[in-house]
Formats: structure tokens, C-alpha cells, sequence
């Protein structure tokens, strides 16, 4: 038997042929990608063979809308400069995105949102020599959330908002006015509970845990008494006691057994409202045309309230998405000069992707004033509500400030936790990332 | 690791064979074997070994959105994770789900697989029934649970049967107290788990030798239960002591169905979902990685102390 062990050097010699026959490493990179077609062209960006043009990659999460897809693909396939690849993803696009970025076999150009820790970890690179002609078109929240250090990392693509949907016939039946306070709206809940059918629906998670799209209420709860996560100094703007006050309204609402939870879809569908699981529903302005179709006029639209009349005012979200270019990109000017062309140049298709699928607001001021589809009904008094009180995100808010501060919500909220207790536990949490981030 | 090559070696011709023995051994052995192995080694390599080293060298770094290792803080990702906090409490959490689930799926299986040792008829198909969930995926299972069988509406299995006797609906995966998510987590896991270890359990049951229970019977044990427990527990040690030990690994390592049916709710969070959301979520890879090598090191420590305790590996 001794004649057939194998002795240390066979076994290296081994490892060298194993690593060669799986071909090192451009075929393992080749794995991750998904995008088949770049894989067998190694020769970079194009200059090899005559003609070829450069490839550019482009990251998108899934609409919902129907078309969406198309039409990404459809400005990608116009592009004259560039071979485009669109990658759409459905599911935990964030997740994806991030892995990606860590990789050189990540995206060119992508949609997110911009956070300072991409910034700092020089992930993705400045874009305000993009956009300086047409600056002063957008927004100026737009111009800020998406600025760090005074650089513009994210040029945005679409504006979202969320609004409080509710069905006119239902609250005239039961007597209920739109609510305007916290309190308004836990006795709409209520009154507008019957066996079937829930007062409200703010997602299964009763709107305060972050994952896949949840955590709907979670800047709304301070929204609503006029704070922030962070206040414009950079400190916690959670603790205070007005704060801790809308937290408890919310978990009032939550134990009420009103609202409905476990519904199949989430608050960023509006099938529970439609299918009449449920009275009223927290849900973005993307929904609307869907709605429209399916009740008619039977619905209005209110911002989230705020908590009471003489304290904070009504609230909704900014969000939405921006296009962004990460700094490993293979070929960086290239996928600034797509970015450009698609989202800068071309106002149309920034028209197009906006109106012409969901309903989102057209981030180019002058495009959303010409929007004849958000000059009537609801969407008009949606536009209001975005012009009004919509509040920007602030990218010093990190995704680890958001978590601690998702755990003490959903310990509050949902699990009865004793509120100064959790808020003190996020506070330190969040603290401890401003030191990092701001010394 | 001598094993792959005889049987490589056999068919070669004895005189080429003959000349080919050396002192290293046979020539002709080793690219077939490499040939084989090799790939399968290297992968070994690239996929699990180097991660796991890049993990642990990452572990004692800041590493915040980044993978590359650098910022050294020392054992500082450590201290931080072993504080009282999230980690610790997804440790907790971790506890309780193996409390419910190991004695659980251990007893359901054992009883299963006792049973089918007696059925005579359709015994394949019995344990094919019952094994086949086992194929299900735990992301698939997660799905049919939520939005069919436990969603929270008038029209999910479970409320519509609970609809006849007059039970209101029941948010299962929302409501907290009672908290009937675990009903969810705990069912879908069973429904997986329990063939595959009802089969371990077979397996063992048809190695006992019926002289055994012949010689019980002869020396007067009344009945099943007496049967049962001097004869069948003891016999199945070596199976039930892998089945625990199995077990108790794959509840540290839950994570579809609690990242699948509930996400990243702070109540009901294991260490991995935690890690997960760490790692994936907040980008801080060196708190992440640290914390996976924690868990490593608790599974190590629990397995060679379980195997010390009841003799795993030892002969019966």
C-alpha cells in the first residue's frame, strides 16, 4: 500500500493542476455576473477589435410597473456610444448591489440612493460636472440628499412620495373624516374596522420593520411631530419626548386591532386597499394609476398626519431613485457620459420612465410642471402634498443608524418594549456612528 | 487519501504498471487522481477555505464597506458583538427556537420511523410521503406558509379553518403576544426537517437484530414500552446522539424561514439573519465576519463537547 500514499509534493503539484483546470481567475469572476455576454470579451473596453464599442453595465431594482423593464432596455438599445447591458433585479436588490460594488464585477452605473459610507469608502465618484448646466431644475432637496462633502454623487431618476390612500364611499358610510391628527386616525381605524374589512393598512410589519421594502412609518412617526432621524447639526433627533409620545400613538394603533397585518401583499402594493381588505392604506403615489383603475374615483389621498393640531405637521416621504456610477466601473467616463445622455440630456425619457408606466414625479422641475397627469384629482393633491411636506433623506443617516434604529421601533412597537429604554439603546447605536463618521 | 488510488491503478497493464512503481509510488496514479480530485479540491479551496481565512483576517478589521482588510482594530469587532445587544439577544433568540425545534423534530421523527418499522403495507410509499418534503427548498416552504397557509387575512388556510368554529382572523406572522410566529417557523421547519431524520432513524431501526427482541421476549419484557426503552433506545444510541447532533447544528444555522417570513424584526432574530443584515444590510463587514467566526467557534465547541458527552463516533 505504502507505493500509492501520496506525499506532500504530489499534493501540491495537485493543488496547481486543480487550480488550473478550473481555470482561475476570470472564469470565477465570470460566475457572479450573470451577464454572459461580457464574460468571453477580456480584451477590456473595446479597443481591440475594430469598431467594438465600450460595454457599459447598468443595475436596476424591479419596478413594479408594467413596461418598465421595456422601456430601460429601450433607452439602453438607443444609446449610440456604448454597448448598454441593463441587469434588472428582482428582490433584495440592495444586498445585490452592495456585493456588487465590492467587486470589479459589479455594476457601471446604477440606481440607489446616496449614503455617505459609499462616498468615504470612495465606492462611487462625483457627478456635478454632469448636471451643472441644468442644476438649478431640480429640486433643491434633490441637489442636497444627494450631496456629501458639497460633491453630487446620484443624479435622480425618479421622485416618489407615499400618500394615505382611502376609499371616500367607506368613510362616508361610516361618518369618518380624512384624518388629520394621530388621534383622527386611530378612531377612523377603528370606526372603519367591520369583520371583512381593516381601518388601515400600513404594511405587515405595521410599518416599522426595515426588510424587503418594510418599515414604511419609520420617518413619518417623527415627521409627524416635526423632528428627524438626525437634526441638520448631525445629532439624534429621536429622543425627544414629543418623539417618544408618536411612538406610542403608533403602537396604540398596532395594539387597537384595526389595522390589518398579514395581508399577502405589502404597503408598497395597493392590492389590499383594492381588493377591499382594508379602508384606508399608506402607500406610494406609484400606485395611483393602478387604483384609479380599479375603484375609480371612489378614493382620496391625505398626507400622513400630523400628531396633533397644535404639534409637528403632516408628512410624507422623499424617495425615489439615483443614478449613480461606481468608482470600479470599467470604464468610468464612459458610464458618466450614458448617465448624461439617458437621465440629463435626454429630458424626454426622464418624461417617459416617470409618467408613462406608474406615476412618479418627474424629479426636472420643469417636467413636472408640464406633467399634464398630475395636474387633476388625487395626483394633483398628491403633487401638493409633495411640494409641501415631503421630507429628504439625509445621507449622513446611515444604513447602521437606520437598523438600530428599526430594532428599538419594532421593539416599541410591536414587541410592547418600554420606549426610553429602546431609544437610549439606539441613540448610543447611532452615536457611536458619528463619532466614526464625524470624529 | 490513499483510497482513489487503487482503483485508479487497477486497470493499467501489470508489466507498465510494474515499471512504473517507484519509489513515490505509481506514476501513472496520479493525474488520474488529480484528474478526479483536483477540481473538486480547488474549489474546496477557492470557495470555502480562502473565505474563511479572508473572514477571520477581516474580522479584526474596521471594514466598513469594503472586503479588503487594512484598518486593523484589533479585537475590537469582538468586544463590541459580545456586549449586551442585538448580537447577543439573536443568541437568545437562537436558544429558545433550539429549546422548541431539537426535541421536537426528535421525538416527531423517532415516532415516525417507529411507526413505519411496523407497517407491512405500502412501507416504500409511506417513506417516500414523508421524506419527500425534504426535497423542498426552505425559501419555497417559507412562501407557501406566509402568503397561503398563515397569511393573515379571511382567506389563508389556517384562518379559513378556524373560521368555522368561529375564530377570528390571526395575524400569525405579526402578532407578537401570543407570539404565534412561532407556530409558522416552528411547522415549516418541521415539515422539512422530520422525514430526513425519520429516515436516520429507519436506517438504525433495521440494523437492530430481531434476535434481540427474541431474547426480550424470552426473558419476560411485558411489553412495548419495556421493549422500547431497554432494547430499541439503546440501539438507536449511535443514530440518535448524529440525529442531535445534526439537529442542534442546523438550528444555529437557521435563517430561510426566519429571514423569509420575517425579515429583520429585532423579536425573532437569529445570529445569522443578524450577521446577515450586518454584512449585507449595513456593509460592516468586520462586526460581520466577527460575528460569523463567534458562531463558528460555538458550533466547534458544542459539537466536540456533545461528542464527548455521548460518545459520538465511538463503537456501540
Amino acid at each position: 500500500m505504502s507505493g500509492y500514499e501520496m506525499n506532500r509534493r504530489r499534493f501540491l503539484t495537485g493543488l496547481g493542476l486543480g487550480a488550473a483546470a478550473v481555470g482561475g481567475a476570470p472564469l470565477l469572476a465570470a460566475c457572479g455576473g450573470g451577464s454572459s455576454g461580457l464574460s468571453g470579451d477580456q480584451a477590456g473596453s473595446g479597443e481591440g477589435a475594430s469598431g467594438a464599442k465600450p460595454q457599459i453595465s447598468v443595475w436596476y431594482h424591479q419596478y413594479g410597473e408594467a413596461g418598465t423593464q421595456q422601456a430601460v432596455q429601450k433607452y439602453a438599445k438607443a444609446y449610440p456610444d456604448a454597448d448598454v447591458k441593463v441587469q434588472w433585479t428582482p428582490g433584495d436588490y440592495t444586498s445585490k448591489l452592495n456585493s456588487g460594488l465590492l467587486s470589479s464585477s459589479g455594476p457601471d452605473t446604477f440606481e440607489s440612493g446616496v449614503n455617505i459610507d459609499q462616498v468615504r469608502s470612495e465606492q462611487v465618484v462625483p457627478l456635478d460636472d454632469l448636471i451643472a448646466e441644468v442644476k438649478d431644475d431640480y429640486t433643491a432637496v434633490d441637489i442636497t440628499s444627494n450631496t456629501v462633502d458639497e460633491q453630487i454623487y446620484g443624479i435622480k431618476i425618479v421622485d416618489d412620495m407615499g400618500v394615505l390612500y382611502y376609499r371616500k364611499s367607506l368613510l362616508e358610510k361610516a361618518g369618518v373624516q380624512p384624518p388629520t391628527t394621530w388621534d383622527e386616525l386611530i378612531a377612523a381605524s377603528k370606526e372603519l374596522t367591520t369583520k371583512d374589512v381593516k381601518g388601515l393598512f400600513i404594511g405587515n410589519d405595521a410599518g416599522v420593520t426595515p426588510s424587503f421594502g418594510g418599515g414604511a412609518l419609520l420617518g413619518q412617526i417623527l415627521w409627524a411631530v416635526g423632528s428627524d432621524f438626525l437634526t441638520p447639526d448631525n445629532e439624534p433627533g429621536f429622543t425627544g419626548s414629543e418623539a417618544k409620545q408618536s411612538f406610542l400613538k403608533l403602537r396604540e394603533l398596532f395594539d387597537s386591532g384595526s389595522i390589518l397585518l398579514g395581508a399577502p401583499t405589502d404597503w408598497w402594493d395597493p392590492s389590499s386597499f383594492t381588493q377591499g381588505l382594508a379602508a384606508m392604506q399608506w402607500c406610494g403615489l406609484w400606485a395611483l394609476p393602478g387604483i384609479q383603475k380599479a375603484v375609480g374615483d371612489d378614493f382620496g389621498v391625505v398626507p400622513w398626519p400630523a400628531y396633533s393640531s397644535t404639534v409637528g405637521k403632516p408628512s410624507t416621504f422623499l424617495g425615489g431613485w439615483a443614478a449613480m456610477v461606481s468608482a470600479k466601473a470599467k470604464d468610468v467616463e464612459a458610464a458618466k457620459a450614458y448617465v448624461k445622455w439617458l437621465w440629463v440630456d435626454h429630458a424626454e425619457f426622464q418624461e417617459d420612465f416617470n409618467l408613462n408606466y406608474g406615476f412618479h414625479i418627474p424629479p426636472r422641475k420643469s417636467l413636472a410642471a408640464r406633467a399634464s397627469k398630475l395636474q387633476s384629482g388625487p395626483a394633483a393633491d398628491a403633487l401638493k402634498i409633495f411640494n409641501e411636506y415631503a421630507v429628504a433623506p439625509n445621507p449622513a443617516w446611515t444604513p447602521k443608524m437606520s437598523a438600530a434604529y428599526a430594532d428599538a421601533a419594532t421593539a416599541i412597537v410591536r414587541k410592547g418594549g418600554d420606549v426610553d429604554a429602546n431609544l437610549a439603546t439606539a441613540e448610543k447605536a447611532v452615536r457611536a456612528e458619528l463619532d466614526r463618521l464625524f470624529g | 487519501m490513499s483510497v482513489g488510488a487503487p482503483a485508479a491503478a487497477t486497470p493499467a497493464a501489470p508489466p507498465r504498471a510494474a515499471r512504473a512503481r517507484g519509489r513515490g509510488g505509481v506514476r501513472g496514479v496520479a493525474p488520474a487522481f488529480w484528474f478526479f480530485v483536483g477540481p473538486f479540491l480547488a474549489g474546496l479551496l477557492v470557495f470555502v477555505y480562502v473565505p474563511i481565512v479572508w473572514s477571520v483576517v477581516l474580522s479584526f478589521s474596521r471594514a466598513q464597506n469594503t472586503v479588503t482588510p487594512g484598518d486593523w482594530v484589533g479585537l475590537q469587532n469582538y468586544v463590541d458583538l459580545l456586549q449586551p445587544g442585538p448580537f447577543l439577544s439573536s443568541l437568545v433568540t437562537f436558544t429558545v427556537f433550539a429549546a422548541f425545534i431539537v426535541p421536537l423534530t426528535f421525538v416527531l421523527s423517532l415516532g415516525l420511523a417507529l411507526l413505519l418499522n411496523q407497517v407491512t403495507v405500502l412501507r416504500t410509499f409511506f417513506r417516500s410521503v414523508f421524506f419527500l418534503p425534504t426535497a423542498c427548498s426552505y425559501v419555497v416552504a417559507s412562501l407557501v406558509w406566509k402568503l397561503s397557509i398563515f397569511n393573515g387575512v379571511r382567506f389563508g388556510l389556517a384562518n379559513t379553518v378556524l373560521g368555522w368554529f368561529g375564530v377570528e382572523n390571526i395575524a400569525w406572522l405579526a402578532t407578537t403576544s401570543p407570539p404565534w410566529y412561532w407556530v409558522v417557523i416552528v411547522s415549516a421547519r418541521m415539515w422539512l426537517q422530520v422525514g430526513f431524520y425519520m429516515i436516520l432513524f429507519l436506517a438504525g431501526l433495521q440494523r437492530i437484530s430481531p434476535e434481540l427482541y427474541e431474547a426480550a421476549a424470552v426473558d419476560g419484557a411485558r411489553n412495548a414500552w419495556q421493549t422500547f426503552r431497554f432494547i430499541t433506545l439503546p440501539q438507536l444510541r449511535a443514530t440518535s446522539v448524529a440525529v442531535l447532533l445534526l439537529l442542534l447544528i442546523n438550528a444555529y444555522q437557521a435563517f430561510d424561514e426566519f429571514f423569509n417570513l420575517l425579515g429583520n424584526s429585532s423579536f425573532a432574530r437569529p445570529p445569522l439573519v443578524y450577521l446577515y443584515y450586518t454584512a449585507q444590510g449595513n456593509q460592516d463587514f468586520g462586526h460581520g465576519t466577527a460575528g460569523a467566526v463567534i458562531l463558528a467557534l460555538l458550533i466547534m465547541i458544542v459539537t466536540l463537547a456533545q461528542g464527548k458527552i455521548f460518545g459520538f463516533g465511538k463503537a456501540d
